[in-house]
């Protein structure tokens, strides 16, 4: 397969090899956050996958997203390298964002990729903007707004559905409800229902599979379809689960908000099996040693990359290159 | 020409939308021109430039920002100083930051248009707010104009920025009018302008302030030399033409529409002790700590920095005694 393009989700063996990518990338990533070598941690997406890749089948490369706090996945299914992702969690200079940014700000802006970003909800709006921003370039881009069940109770995400409806914005709202918001039952926070949400804004919604790529890439792309047609917003509510703890700092806690039975129940949904078996025999194995492979050069490339220099600790601030005072007088 | 400060707020607008296809202004009542920048835009511009939005300051807000992060470059104008409070999020947590956090990939270059900041006769706690400081110490571009066509100059350069700016038009410098034979033209983003040059003391105005100043300076002439000095921009604030000043003054007065801790102000007067030439200790003029401008108008103005005030600190620090320098040399510096 090393003549295939990797970022390609075409097909459902492109499908399947982000999907294990993605699930290698934050098990390499949990292991330097637990050798120290991470620095803050990351949030797991292992276990929505799904979502990630799904979605991003359903997606033109012109098309752009916003992504969340567990945003490795939607980084990498939109096709960022897994090298300068790797770099940025480390905080290196060759990183996505020049190890400015890390985790939770990882972006690739020539990818369409606008951010994952620390505040619960603020991509939502982010993307209606980009939205509308294609409409007036009259460009044909659609932008992907994926969030948490959290999101569903963030005024601003709330408001940006009625932007979108009544603008008829192609942007496709994804929430990704993976039952919790860190240790906060979906079922004890959003009244009525994600879908029913949107749809009181007019936005047609749809509750999907989040734990079948397959469904989800269908639902996405007739929202995707109808959204660069003149046809509005969308909404998917992809039902999910994420199989770690909410933060890597939780390895270090003894929660009890959910049960090992529940966790066991849902990895038993693992999407990453459910790919497979839509392979010919042997391929999903190749597949794995090619993700492994890159991964492996992934790791040695990010930890052999250069730490920034504490000199430009303030670069970039301004995009037109003022500099800030220093913190102590000259 | 006749130029109100209101219709250089427009001019600046229509130029900008003129030159720049990517400009666009979203805002409440807009289309309308409720608040007078935005007068005949919408005719002119149609809407899909000119954009009317709901009350929903914290979405279209974000949605500004996102299209900025796409090839736009939005104007937003908001119909009350307060209202920024709402949006402190989107302006100081997400616009501000993009370019840092993404490393330098990503600019926002982002206007947001205060017509009638600070106290608004008769408009009560809510509406009579002045949180430009606030703006200044997160770090974001913020302009305050004092005169119609620093506002024009000031609000252009503020949209050709590639980065955030919030342009402040206080409340109390609407009415100033000019007469203007000049050709309207971008100032450029932290650069002071002195109203008037004076050998005594240096008064540092922010925006509708420097017209009080200027009223003060007028008075004390020519008993005392009162230089006026108005920074325009607050940040990125002109020490070195503040330095320059108190070079040849060696006196300091601020006169700023802040709450007094935390403050432009306060700011000022620091930078000068800690790097500049001061003869005498410097005095500001500011509103109280936490002010909430009380409804009732003589309570109003009690609150808010005056020209009583100045004069009387003006004449303080001139007459305030110098230590006598030996060789008679000055040794404070
Ligand atoms: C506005 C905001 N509030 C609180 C937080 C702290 N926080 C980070 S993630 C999170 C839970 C988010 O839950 P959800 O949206 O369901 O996403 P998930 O973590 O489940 O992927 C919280 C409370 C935050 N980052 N932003
Ligand atoms: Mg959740």
């Amino acid at each position: 397969m090393t003549d295939h393009d990797p970022r390609d989700l075409g097909s459902p063996a492109g499908r399947y090899r982000m999907l294990r990518l993605i699930r290698g990338f934050e098990e390499l990533a949990l292991g330097l956050v637990r050798s120290g070598e991470i620095t803050g941690g990351v949030h797991p997406y292992i276990g929505q996958e799904a979502v990630a890749v799904g979605v991003c089948a359903a997606l033109r490369p012109r098309d752009r997203i916003t992504s969340t706090h567990r945003g490795h996945g939607h980084v990498l299914a939109k096709g960022a390298d897994p090298s300068r992702l790797l770099a940025e969690l480390l905080g290196r200079s060759t990183g996505l964002n020049r190890g400015r940014g890390g985790s939770m700000h990882a972006a690739d802006f020539s990818l369409g990729i606008l951010g994952a970003n620390g505040m619960v909800g603020a991509g939502g709006a982010i993307a209606v903007g980009a939205a509308w921003s294609a409409r007036q370039a009259g460009e044909d881009r659609v932008a992907v707004a994926f969030f948490g069940d959290g999101a569903l109770n963030q005024g601003v995400l709330l408001e940006s559905f009625n932007l979108a409806a009544m603008w008829r914005l192609p942007v496709l709202f994804v929430c990704e409800n993976n039952g919790y918001a860190t240790t906060l039952p979906a079922a004890t926070a959003v009244a009525g229902s994600a879908t029913g949400r949107a749809a009181a804004f007019g936005i047609p919604a749809a509750e999907v599979d989040g734990m079948d790529t397959e469904a989800v890439r269908t639902a996405a792309a007739e929202a995707v379809e109808r959204a660069s047609t003149g046809g509005g917003p969308g909404f998917l509510e992809c039902r999910t689960y994420r199989f770690e703890g909410h933060h890597t700092m939780e390895r270090l806690m003894k929660l009890r908000y959910r049960t090992p039975e529940e966790v066991a129940d849902w990895r038993g949904l693992d999407p990453l099996p459910r790919a497979a078996a839509l392979l010919p025999p042997g391929l999903a194995e190749r597949l794995d040693a090619s993700v492994e492979q890159q991964l492996r050069a992934a790791r040695e490339f990010a930890l052999a990359s250069e730490h920034p220099s504490p000199a430009g600790a303030s670069d970039h601030l301004y995009a037109d290159g003022l500099r800030p005072r220093a913190g102590s007088a000259a | 020409m006749r130029l109100s400060y209101t219709k250089a707020l427009n001019r600046a607008l229509t130029d900008a939308l003129a030159e720049d296809p990517a400009v666009c202004v979203f805002g409440e009542d807009i289309g309308a021109g409720l608040a007078g920048p935005t007068l005949n835009l919408l005719d002119r511009f149609g809407p899909g430039r000119i954009v009317d939005t709901p009350l929903s300051e914290q979405a279209f807000t974000s949605m500004a920002i996102g299209a900025a992060l796409t090839g736009r470059r939005p104007v937003i104008e908001f119909q009350i100083p307060s209202l920024l409070f709402l949006v402190f999020e989107q302006l100081v947590n997400q616009a501000h930051k993009f370019s840092l956090m993404t490393g330098g990939q990503a600019a926002v270059p982002l206007t947001c248009l205060v017509p009638g900041s600070g106290s608004r006769d008769g408009w009560a706690g809510q509406h009579s707010d002045h949180p430009y400081g606030l703006f200044a110490h997160a770090g974001v571009k913020t302009v305050v104009p004092a005169t119609p066509t620093d506002a024009y100059g000031l609000l252009r350069s503020a949209i050709a920025d590639p980065d955030p700016v919030v342009v402040f038009a206080p409340a109390a410098a609407l009415p100033v009018r000019e007469t203007v034979t000049w050709e309207l033209a971008p100032v450029p983003l932290g650069s002071a302008r002195i109203h008037r040059a004076g050998t005594d003391v240096t008064v540092v105005a922010v925006g509708h302030l420097v017209h009080d100043a200027l009223a003060v300076a007028a008075e004390l002439a020519p008993e005392v030399s009162v230089e006026v000095f108005d920074p325009r921009t607050l940040h990125p604030f002109d020490w070195t033409a503040l330095a320059a000043s108190l070079e040849r003054t060696g006196r300091l007065v601020v006169i700023d529409d802040s709450n007094r801790s935390c403050g432009i102000g306060a700011e000022v007067l620091a930078t000068a002790a800690e790097e500049m030439r001061l003869l005498v200790p410097p005095r500001r003029i500011t509103r109280p700590d936490g002010t909430v401008l009380p409804f009732a108008p003589a309570l109003d103005r009690a609150l808010q920095p005056g020209r009583d005030q100045l004069r009387d600190a003006v004449l303080d620090v001139v007459k305030h005694r110098l230590p006598v320098p030996p060789h008679g040399e000055d040794r404070i510096r």
